[in-house]
This record gives C-alpha cells, structure tokens and sequence, in this order.
C-alpha cells in the first residue's frame, strides 16, 4: 500500500510539472517559473543578441582582461556574492552575469538546509592563472637536477651493485687527426663510469705532450706509458701491435698489483654506460656482446653490392660474443662473418673498402687483475702465466690465448643478448690537411 | 614496590605505542611503517571484528546489467562489483542476519553504459531506491534503523548525488533515502554536499595484473622531474576552458609547457605505465571531479603523488597519512608549481619515496581477485569496522520514522 500511494502523489505530480511547460531542465523543483528566473532568461537572450551583433562571445574578453595579468587570483572574490542581487542593465554587470550564467548553488541563502558549511571551493567559472614570465627559471631547473641526482644516488644504493670494484681501463692510442675526436668520447664515457677507475693509455710512439694534456682534463687516475714503435700502416700489421701494447699495459696490472676488473677500451668504440654495471659481476673472466658497426668509406660498386644484399635480407647489425644454449651455458661463440667481404676488405689505413674487425675483438672481454698477478691464492689453473706469453713467438689474438680452458669464459649481458659497447674503426686518411690533431 | 613496576609496564606501552614511522631494511629495499590518525591500522585483518549480512536481490539488479554490458569489469567504477564477489565468499560474510553488524546491498547503479564506456547516471537514484523498497518490505532490518547499519558502495563521480556534472550534483544532493546509510565512495572534498560525514572514501579501481605486467627493474634511474599524462582542455565539453578542473589542468599547461623539468601531454603514449616509473613526481591535478586514477598509480609505481584539487579526501584518509606520502599543492598555487617541487629537501622526497615503497600501501590501493591481506577490500572492512560498535540510537522505536521515501526529484520516484 505504501507502493501505490507513492505513485498516486507521483502522478499528482508529474500533471502538475506538465502545466508549468517547464522549458527549464527536470532538475528544477517543478513549481513553476519565478520571476527572477524569467529575469535571468531575458537578460540571456539580450547577452546572445549581442555577442551575435559583436560577432564573438564578449565574456572571453573579459577574461583576458582580467586574469592574464593577474600573478594570483581571488576568482571567488571577482564573482558577485549572489546572482539574485538586481545588477542593472549596463554591459559590465551583464558580462559578469555571463561568466556566472551557471549560477552557485552553494551560496544562495536558502539552501543552508543540509546545514554543510559553505565551502571556499567554488563551482563554476574560474579563470586560468599565469604568472607573469610562464618560462623555466635557470636557478630551479639545477636544483631539480640535484634533486633527481640525489634520488638515483639512493636508488643506486639500494638496489646497485653493493661493492663495487675498480675499473681497470686498458687503452692503445696513438696521435693521429681522430685522435682527440676518439679519446675525448672514451674520457667522457669514463668520467661517467660511478666506481673507482685506473686508466692506463699505451701510445704508440713514445708518450706526447698532446695526448699528455688530453688526459689532464679528465680528471681521472691515468697511467700514461710509450711503447717504442710507430703505429704501422696496414691493418695486419696495426691489430698485431695494438695486441702487443695490450699486453704492456697488462703487465703493468702485474707489476702494481692493482686490483679490480681489466677491460680493454679501445678509443675508436662506443660504450653504454650499462656495461661497466654489467662487468662488475665478473668472477674470472668474462665475455660481452659487441656490436659491429663495418662499414665502407665510400659507395663504390663493390661495397655497396654487399650493403644491399645486407639490407635485403633485414639483417641486424652484426654481433660478436658468447653464445649460449638454452641453459645458460657458454657453448661457443658468434663471431664476425667476413665471408661477404671476403677479398673486399681494407688492408691498409687509406683502404676506401670497408674496415673489418678481428675474429673476436679484445674490447669483448673482461678480466679480473688478480689473474695477472704473480701470485695470487685462488687463481684458477686454467690460466696461463703472463710472462709465459710475450706476443712475438705466438699471435695473441684475443684474451682467450691467456687461458688453457676457453670454456671457463663467463658470459655477461644476459648470455650475450644485451650488446652493451660497439665497435667502429673511423680514421682519416694519413694524408690528411689537418693538423696532427684537431684543435677547436 | 608493586606499583612502581606497573607504572614502568604502563610507561614501556606507551613509549612503545607513540613509535611511528620505525625504518626497517627489507630485502635491501628500505620501507618505513604508515600509520594515520586511526593507528597503524593498514595490516589490520578484520575477520573476526565484524559480521556483514549481504541481501539476496534479484538478478536483475546485478547480474543481469553486467551481462549486459562486461566492460563494468574493467572500467574504473568497478569495485561496486568486485565487492559485492568478495564479500560472498568472504569470512566476514554471515547468512544470519540477526547477528550481522553491516548489511550490505549488491545493486550495480554505475553499469548503464554509452557506446564510449562511460557511465550514465540517470537511473541510477531510481534503481537504488528501487533496490531500497525491496529490502526494506522484504527484510525488517531497513526499517528497524532506517539504514543506518546499511552500507552500500557507489563509486559514481560524485557519489551518492548520481550526476556526473557537480553543478547538478550538488543540486540534486545526495539520495534523500542513502542519508543514514554509510557510503563507500571514491568522492571526497570537504564541507561538499556529496560528502557525508561518516562515508569511507575508496581509491577508483585500477586492474591490477595490467599494472603489474608493466613493472621495470627498480634500478632504472629516475630521470624525469614532473610526469603528467592526460587533457589540460576538455574541448568537447568546455572549450573556452575554465571549467574543466577549476582552470587548473589548464594553469598547467600554459605556465610549464615549454619547461624542460615537465614531461606534460595529451599523448597516450604505450609506455605510460614505464614512464611513470622513471618520473619522481606525478600530477594528480582534478578533472571533472576532484579524484584520478593516477594516485593509484602513481603509488603502485613508486612516483610521489602531486594532488591538486582543494579540499579533496584522498582514500582511507585515516589509515593513510596522505600528507607525509604526497605533495598537497593549492589550486591557486599551481604557477609556482617548480618553486614548490624544487623547494622540498631531498631528504623529504627520500622519505616519501620509502613510504610508497612500502608494500602494506601498495595494496591497500589495489582490488586484486582474488582477494590479498592489507588490500582495498580489507581496508574498507577495517574502516567499517572502526565504526563499531554501533550507537543505541540508531535503532528506532516502535512507530517512529525520519525518511521522507517522496523526497527528492520528482523524476527519482518513478519505478525502475
């Protein structure tokens, strides 16, 4: 009964809403027009009649005039304190009548009967602040930035490598016109490098006041040794001695017993700063991916031949490094197929074809020091002495001629899938107009 | 001698007791303890402290409008039915209600959906009243307190005032039949219409195994200042702008466009999810109405929230000292936006950043299914349970009535 009673009042009230025509929508108390409301919609048209004469709508007008200079706002102040006040008819007070044509419902007086105390939030209108020079302020942005600076330092805290040891970096160079070009991207790479970092530069030549200098800038802990002969012309020739100043420095790791994990960076490769995070999990010796980036000095028909072919088939860039089986297990490695350029590739410095890499690049490994060393307590039996190799009897081609056991090699970056440096050899011809090295 | 050691008791419970915020290394991961003005209630289980009694309604308010519209699981209103699916397998649940302390009624109101997924309110104040006569001549329990141990979940933009835009929300006020029930709600502003004194404020719905499977190793390097993803203008809706979120989506973007710091756009980018656990600090300015989305997660992905919407309840408002965990930034303030960020010592961020990764927080702002200890559904059992036990005066007398059941909108009372 209570069920037909509602509906018999919802029906006394559904006529009653229908004989009032409400033109105004269904939220509105059905009890029929009042004469402000009449007001209102008069008042409506006449603003409409006049933004269409006017040809815009004046209230944006109003807008920019008042809030674009505004640095802080007190919107709710610029409102009229309740739109039931009698504005008169003049074009300010119904422009601001048109800001406010949704009228706020919190303020009118008779509607306190939720008893909720008026809030200082307010519905409607509000203009969009803009301070007076809406650009970066230097002085913020460097303390953001040592904000962010302080937030990765924990977060390296926190979930890094705990212990880190000392990068030991092996580096051949020699003053060439690339010279600065080359060794300037390997010192910012290792000035970035966030653990301890030893630099021994081998050049070949003897030591020079030029690459003496370079080095100076970077801050770093950098042993700088000459190595007696020049740097030859053919690319044979050039690895053979590259190996063998290699060794040099390696020797000084034994001689100084420095302590840490050996990598070879070559000044013409690029390093991703990942891969000093990724070496620091070596034990004895490791491997990493290195992309291989050969390329042609020029386009002549040969070259380019082999180029499209490549690109025909959507070959990734090739990749040397540790190949494993689906265990996880080092089970050989992927090395550089020179088969395409076979015959083609460039034999001597000012060679037009394309430069190849080695079988197995030495900046492909890592070593801990202490295999180096004369005597070390846990060094495995695997390794050979040191001093049992001196690179003129044999070919050292990689480090892996260091070791007995190859399969003792630890694959780093995910088994080999992350490639994390890559190697490019870049150089001028040696008949080049600079001067012996680019000066800016 | 007897006394002197209850005194040293006494005082140990309260030195122990006053111990907020204690650090704890956990799993290399430093977190520290959340306690709000209720007490470190988060990890609080409720099974045991309450009973919830869950009315048997026809199909046709609940079943039947999911089947025919499945996106109400998905989309950010759907706690209404992951709670009532929790509830009826839950230990809380009991089939006897003369013992219950909640009943709660499973009625879908933010199911009827456009084309565009979105939800339309129009029915939805005549499907609850609906639902409300049918248990209450069905069930003696309405009338007996007139709802006041009813709790019913309406996670509509502005709650209970069902009406998507706040000018006619707040003129419609809440269901004049709801103003004794407790609601389970995502609005929250203070001294607003659409607030009740009492209701439990809940965070929108946010699907838990996609957040998941976005996940980056913890150690990539946060490297962007300020994130922010989402419109400044809603140009469909208010194209001259402010409207839309009180002008200050659009204060935004016109002061920090072009400001290197600032990651802001329209895009909708595939990597939103990744993005935002490379950023330090996530806007989460108001829209249409004053709660987002993206405080969940921005919590789930470690970014410290930036909440600018005035007078806004943030969830579980009292188990969770939002204050400490996010950044409160005045609607007015929004040009000095960089000044605020710049401005907060970086031991201040290191410490938010330890409450947020805090697992306790994590879930409390999560709807997993099935349900997990400490998460969302726990949290709004623990808060129904604070309100135990019930005030005598709840319970009418004989014969007395305070719901005027013709109150309200003359469209509300038609049937559903």
């Amino acid at each position: 009964m209570k069920l037909s009673a509602l509906q018999q009042s919802y029906t006394n009230r559904r006529s009653n809403s229908f004989r009032a025509a409400g033109g105004l929508d269904s939220s509105v108390d059905g009890s029929g027009k009042s004469p402000a409301a009449v007001f209102w919609l008069v008042l409506h048209g006449l603003c409409c009649l006049i933004s269409l004469v006017l040809g815009f709508r004046f209230s944006r007008l109003v807008f920019f005039l008042f809030f674009s200079t505004a640095s802080n706002g007190g919107t709710s102040g610029l409102y009229p304190s309740t739109p039931f006040l009698g504005t008169t008819a003049d074009i300010a007070g119904s422009l601001s009548f048109q800001a406010n044509s949704s009228p706020n419902l919190e303020l009118p007086p008779n509607r306190t009967a939720g008893g909720i105390s008026s809030s200082r939030v307010v519905v409607g209108r509000h203009g969009i602040r803009i301070r007076p020079w809406p650009h970066p302020n230097p002085d913020e942005v460097m303390k953001a930035h040592r904000i962010i600076e302080r937030v990765q330092r924990e977060q390296k805290l926190q979930f890094g490598i705990k212990n880190p040891r000392t990068v030991i970096v092996v580096t051949p160079t020699y003053v060439r016109t690339f010279q600065t070009l080359h060794l300037t991207g390997l010192m910012h790479s290792l000035m970035n490098v966030p653990y301890d970092l030893i630099w021994i530069v081998v050049e070949a030549g003897g030591t020079t006041n030029e690459t003496a200098s370079l080095l100076a800038k970077s801050g770093l802990r950098t042993i700088h040794i000459g190595f007696d002969k020049r740097m030859p012309n053919s690319w044979e020739d050039r690895h053979r001695l590259e190996a063998q100043m290699r060794l040099r420095a390696l020797r000084i790791v034994r001689e100084e017993k420095l302590d840490g994990i050996v990598m070879f960076g070559d000044d013409s490769n690029m390093h991703s700063m990942e891969l000093f995070d990724e070496i620091q999990k070596v034990t004895w010796i490791g491997a990493v991916s290195v992309g291989i980036l050969a390329h042609s000095g020029n386009t002549d028909e040969l070259s380019s031949v082999v180029h499209k072919k490549a690109e025909e088939e959507n070959l990734p860039p090739p990749v040397q490094g540790p190949a494993c089986n689906s265990s996880e297990k080092l089970v050989g490695w992927h090395i550089f197929n020179s088969l395409p350029y076979v015959g083609n590739g460039a034999t001597y410095i000012d060679d037009r074809a394309t430069v190849l890499p080695r079988k197995l690049e030495w900046s492909g490994f890592v070593l801990n020091s202490r295999l180096l060393w004369k005597e070390a307590e846990d060094r495995p039996e695997w390794v050979k002495d040191l001093d049992k190799l001196d690179g003129v009897s044999e070919e050292i081609e990689s480090p892996l001629s260091l070791l007995k056991d190859p399969s003792m090699v630890e694959p780093l970056g995910s088994c080999g899938r992350k490639v994390l440096l890559w190697w490019l050899r870049v150089e001028a011809r040696t008949d080049s107009k600079f001067p012996a090295r680019l000066v800016f | 001698m007897e006394f002197w050691r209850w005194v040293f008791c006494v005082l140990l419970l309260i030195a122990s007791s006053l111990r907020v915020g204690a650090e704890q290394l956990r799993r290399g991961q430093r977190t520290e303890r959340i306690s709000g003005s209720a007490g470190d209630v988060l990890e609080d289980n409720p099974v045991g402290r309450l009973k919830v009694f869950v009315y048997e309604l026809p199909s046709k308010y609940n079943k039947k409008i999911l089947q025919k519209d499945p996106r109400c699981l998905t989309h950010m209103f759907a706690a209404e039915i992951f709670m009532h699916r929790f509830l009826l397998s839950s230990p809380v649940r009991t089939l006897n209600p003369e013992e219950a302390d909640w009943f709660y009624t499973p009625v879908y109101t933010t199911c009827d959906l456009t084309p565009n997924g979105l939800p339309l309110p129009f029915k939805s104040p005549r499907m609850m009243r609906s639902a409300i006569q049918l248990i209450s001549s069905n069930w003696p329990y309405w009338n007996r307190t007139e709802g006041a141990d009813h709790f019913f979940v309406v996670p509509h933009d502005f709650g209970a005032c069902f009406h998507y835009q706040e000018e006619k929300a707040i003129e419609r006020g809440i269901l004049h039949l709801l103003q004794r029930a407790t609601l389970v709600q995502t609005f929250g502003q203070r001294n607003h219409v659409c607030l009740k004194e009492g209701s439990i404020t809940i965070p929108p719905y946010a699907p838990p195994q996609k957040m998941q499977s976005h996940l980056i190793p913890p150690d990539t390097p946060r490297s962007i200042f300020v994130y922010f993803r989402g419109l400044f203008y809603d140009v469909g809706n208010d194209p001259e702008g402010g409207y839309y979120a009180r002008g200050a989506r659009a204060a935004v973007w016109e002061n920090f466009k072009d400001n290197p710091l600032f990651d802001i756009s329209t895009e909708h980018p595939m990597t939103y999810y990744e993005d935002m656990q490379r950023a330090v600090f996530c806007l989460c300015p108001l829209g249409w109405a004053p709660w987002s989305p993206r405080l969940v997660e921005g919590v789930i992905f470690g970014c410290i929230p930036v909440i600018i919407a005035d007078d806004i309840v943030l969830p579980f408002a009292d188990a969770i000292p939002w204050e400490e965990i996010g950044v409160f930034v005045a609607e007015e303030d929004v040009p000095n936006l960089d000044t605020i960020l710049t401005s907060i010592p970086p031991e201040v961020i290191l410490r938010k950043q330890r409450l947020l990764a805090n697992p306790s927080m994590k879930q409390a702002m999560l709807f997993p299914q099935p349900a997990q200890p400490g998460d969302a559904f726990h949290q709004i059992l623990n808060g129904l349970a604070r309100k135990l036990p019930h005030d005598r005066n709840i319970y009418l007398k004989p014969g007395e009535k305070i719901l005027n059941w013709t109150a309200g909108p003359v469209g509300d009372l038609k049937p559903w």
